[in-house]
């Protein structure tokens, strides 16, 4: 066990050796099975212990483990319950999985530990029907709470067609919206106190300033925000389940939809999983594309969050502006790719086609243009004193409650810890970029503007080097497994041909094995985790959002003030509800 | 001319001239923010307002079951009579007035106050939290602005010795009261901006944190009534800053009628295009900014011209 990484030796140390066991993957990622006893005392001692603590738990998921084959090393499990945790000293990340027996079976609830754990169990329970001792309030999180099932259970039908009819009778229907009623014991609230009586505002699904189909729960007295409970679910389309229905290929144009705001990024993190499970390189060019794309969707995505935030603050017209400049973005994307918000460009090693002629003039001239009109943004709504004062100092939070509640990305650098992905772990290349990482101090809502657009100006520096640096070459690599499969020796000599064939009828068969990879996405870190058994689809494809993590911190940052700094914090925080939901 | 088909053709002048204002709002908030705005209906889109109009009036007249029936009625009401009304005593050139009134600043201040009732009575009988939110919003607002708002205006009478509005603006052939006035002049323009509930003063329908205020629950012609009704206010508070500070019709070579015209409508055009460049506070920096600044301000300014006309006037 020599190979082991320094933290599962330390572990082994501390609780001796047997109790953990050490699980190989294809990222590489230190992962060790620990039984449910133990679990709570090892998680706590990992969240802080000194010398190289993981204070971040950046993912809890669960597999169903009954029908998968590929299982050499691993002890016997049902469900298995994964905990991925996140290490800023080391640099590093940790996954801990729990191996549970039976049905339904339940698991400690780590919600005393990590508070951010809440939300995780829940989705968990929704999705697997796993139980968690000790979580206060059990529910269902993403689907209806009259839903039976639970979805990502193997036995669990994934088309509506399997489903059956759809009836809604009228009964049904005054059943159905008395479940979504709203009891505010349900959440530990009270409405009545000392001499006064709170009143509940309910904040959308539909409402201007939710961005989206996010419902808030606020529990008023007078205009003052007492406390906030965020429903989520109503965007919720089964995107995990999808990808175990999918072939890896067929996947990635559903990958553009979870954050839909954001495009090619989203490809990014999956593919990358994907092509580590296969063991396939990208080449230089394909790298370099992929870069360009993924930091000209930054520049999009970040263009649509501070136009809504300006506008939640009142301001009317920069949405305007930022979505005339948004266009403009897409117009190179659709001269790239030929789509515009969901081009499903990126490809299992590399893009789906060579960058067309006169895509280096358009990218400059977009690089110019954007430079001149985010001067004329710091002048209209950063340095607008009107629009701080409205800004600075509301829904601040400390380093250490960020880390607390999972949040990543900008939340992390607007308290002002220095960390991005793409310097600190480089992935897909981004090591022979230059750029600088934007960090505040306050942690506020204009804090998080600030960096935001702070690492617009770095997008564009990274896509200035993209230009100055387009390596000539392959934009695909010729790796069998990568999709559509090289067809140039198809007709000289048959192992060609069988590839060929395999990756264009069923999709290309990926190694059995498990991998996940993280990007700094637009809204926050995003990656996907993936297992695959040797088959043409994947076993089990979790998406770690950062958005997820974000809304579920809303409550943390706008109890005590007033309703019209809560629309400010909801502005700040860029989500998307698709994202959330999934 | 008869006195009765001069209120008729005045109070139809006015509903027409803020239909254009609502065109002029469109058109030129549309150019500010890189968009075309209306131009499709009728000669760049002059007739968008009319077809509005006709869809707005073939709407069902719907009232919410939970709402207070007779007051969610007459609420819309309210605004539209009492900002008509204060046109009557606006001299729109030498002669061209409705009523002279001797107080006729009185009668103005009087009815704006009236029309806070619109706003409030609205927020309460929607019956709705949203609603009601932007309703208290709207009294909190308008009740302390218009403490100053009046206090600005003092300035300008005390120069004129008279509340007639006439009056007022023959006092200007000399030397317009922005000027001398210049300090009531800004406050009453920031006062008029909060009197018409508009951006920054926009608290009581702030659409992204209260959906539309105090108006969420209205539709067809009752919202079409608090529609129009910011828009005649618009055009109101407009015309009043040029009878008060910039000379009302006084100006050479132009008609006068035509130089209140193109003076209010410079007026609105600054409205719609603060309109489209700032954002909105919040509810206790609005009333802070307007208690701690706007009212000292206004006093002061109010002591200052009491004590020059004083000292001229030995």
């Amino acid at each position: 066990m020599a190979e082991h990484s320094e933290v599962l030796r330390e572990l082994e140390g501390r609780f001796g050796t047997g109790t953990i066991q050490v699980q190989e993957t294809k990222d590489g990622m230190p992962t060790a099975w620990v039984s449910s006893e133990q679990l709570r005392e090892v998680l706590g001692h990992l969240k802080t212990s000194s010398g190289g603590s993981y204070p971040l738990l950046y993912d809890l998921t669960a597999i169903d483990e009954r029908n998968r084959k590929h299982r050499e090393g691993q002890p016997p499990s049902d469900f298995t319950v994964v905990y991925q945790l996140q290490s800023f000293e080391r640099n590093e990340e940790l996954r801990i999985k729990v191996a549970l027996q039976g049905e339904r079976p339940s698991a400690p609830s780590v919600t005393g530990i990590w508070k951010n754990a809440n939300f995780y169990e829940r989705e968990v329970y929704d999705m697997f029907g796993l139980g968690f001792e000790g979580h206060p309030n059990l529910s269902r999180i993403l689907m209806p709470p009259w839903w039976e099932g639970h979805p990502l259970r193997k036995e669990h039908p994934a088309r509506g067609t399997e489903l059956g009819p759809f009836v809604m009778d009228e009964a049904e229907q005054e059943r159905q919206l008395e479940m979504l009623r709203f009891r505010p014991e349900d959440w530990g609230m009270k409405s009545q106190a000392e001499g006064h009586e709170y009143f509940f505002v309910n904040i959308g699904p539909q409402h201007p300033s939710a961005h989206g189909v996010l419902r808030v729960v606020a529990q008023m007295d007078g205009e003052v925000v007492v406390d906030l409970v965020p429903e989520i679910g109503f965007h919720h389309r089964g995107a995990e389940k999808m990808g175990e229905r999918q072939s890896w290929h067929t996947f990635i144009p559903y990958t553009d939809r979870i954050d839909y705001l954001a495009g090619s990024m989203n490809n990014f993190p999956y593919l990358l999983s994907v092509e580590k499970l296969a063991g396939i390189e990208v080449p230089p060019r394909g790298k370099v594309i992929r870069i360009l794309m993924a930091e000209l969707f930054r520049v999009i995505s970040h263009l649509v969050y501070y136009g809504t935030f300006s506008q939640d603050v009142g301001q009317m017209s920069p949405v305007f502006y930022m979505f005339n400049d948004r266009e403009k973005g897409f117009d190179i994307v659709e001269a790239i790719t030929g789509g515009r918000m969901h081009p499903g460009w990126f490809r299992i090693g590399g893009v789906a086609m060579d960058l067309p002629e006169g895509w280096d003039s358009m990218v400059r001239g977009f690089i110019k243009y954007m430079r001149r009109r985010l001067k004329d943004y710091d002048a209209a709504i950063m340095r607008n004193r009107l629009f701080q004062a409205r800004t600075k100092g509301i829904g601040a939070l400390s380093l250490d409650e960020a880390i607390e509640w999972g949040a990543t990305g900008h939340f992390l650098r607007a308290c002002g810890l220095e960390w991005d992905l793409r310097k600190k772990r480089p992935y897909g290349g981004y090591e022979t970029f230059e750029f600088d990482i934007p960090t505040a101090s306050h942690g506020d809502s204009y804090d998080r503007l600030l960096i935001h657009v702070e690492e617009m100006h770095q997008s564009l520096r990274i896509m200035e080097q993209c230009l100055a640096n387009m390596p000539a070459g392959p934009y695909k690599s010729d790796h069998p497994l990568a999709v559509p499969p090289r067809k140039d020796g198809t007709m000289q000599d048959i192992e060609t041909l069988i590839n060929h064939f395999l990756g264009v009828s069923w999709g290309p068969v990926i190694p059995a094995g498990e991998a996940s990879v993280t990007v700094e996405a637009t809204k926050g870190n995003n990656s996907y985790y993936l297992v695959s058994d040797g088959g043409t689809t994947s076993y089990r494809t979790r998406i770690r959002t950062p958005c997820f993590a974000h809304v579920q911190m809303t409550p943390v940052m706008s109890r005590g003030l007033t309703i019209s700094d809560l629309v400010v914090i909801l502005g700040s925080v860029d989500y998307v509800l698709a994202d959330v939901d999934r | 001319m008869n006195p009765v088909l001069f209120a008729i053709a005045l109070v139809f002048g006015i509903l027409f001239f803020a239909a254009f204002v609502i065109w002029i709002e469109r058109r030129f908030l549309a150019l500010v923010q890189e968009r075309y705005g209306p131009n499709r209906v009728g000669p760049l889109g002059l007739v968008q307002v009319i077809a509005d109009i006709i869809k707005i009036l073939t709407k069902e007249n719907w009232i919410p079951p939970f709402a207070d029936k007779g007051v969610f009625v007459i609420a819309p009401m309210i605004i539209m009579v009492t900002v008509l009304a204060s046109f009557a005593v606006i001299p729109l050139g030498p002669g061209i007035v409705a009523s002279d009134l001797d107080v006729g600043l009185l009668f103005f201040l009087a009815m704006s106050s009236l029309a806070v009732y619109s706003v409030a009575l609205a927020g309460w009988a929607s019956n709705s939290k949203f609603a009601l939110l932007g309703g208290i919003r709207a009294v909190g607002q308008m009740v302390s602005y218009e403490v100053f708002m009046g206090i600005s205006l003092l300035g300008v009478v005390l120069q004129t010795g008279s509340f007639s509005l006439v009056a007022i603006i023959e006092a200007q052939r000399r030397l317009w009261f922005c000027v001398p006035q210049f300090v009531g002049f800004v406050v009453f323009f920031i006062a008029g901006l909060a009197e018409t509930r508009r951006i920054p003063f926009d608290l009581p329908e702030a659409e992204s944190e209260l959906v539309a205020g105090y108006h969420t629950e209205y539709s067809g012609f009752k919202f079409a009534m608090f529609y129009l009704g910011e828009y005649v206010g618009i055009t109101l508070i407009s015309s009043m800053i040029v009878v008060l500070f910039f000379g009302g019709w006084l100006g050479p070579w132009l008609p006068p009628f035509l130089w209140f015209v193109v003076k209010t409508l410079f007026f609105v055009v600054v409205f719609v295009l603060i309109r489209g460049s700032l954002p909105r506070p919040r509810y206790d920096q609005l009333i802070g900014f307007g208690w701690k600044l706007m009212f000292p301000l206004a006093l002061a300014n109010l002591v200052a011209t009491g004590g020059i006309v004083l000292a001229l006037a030995r």
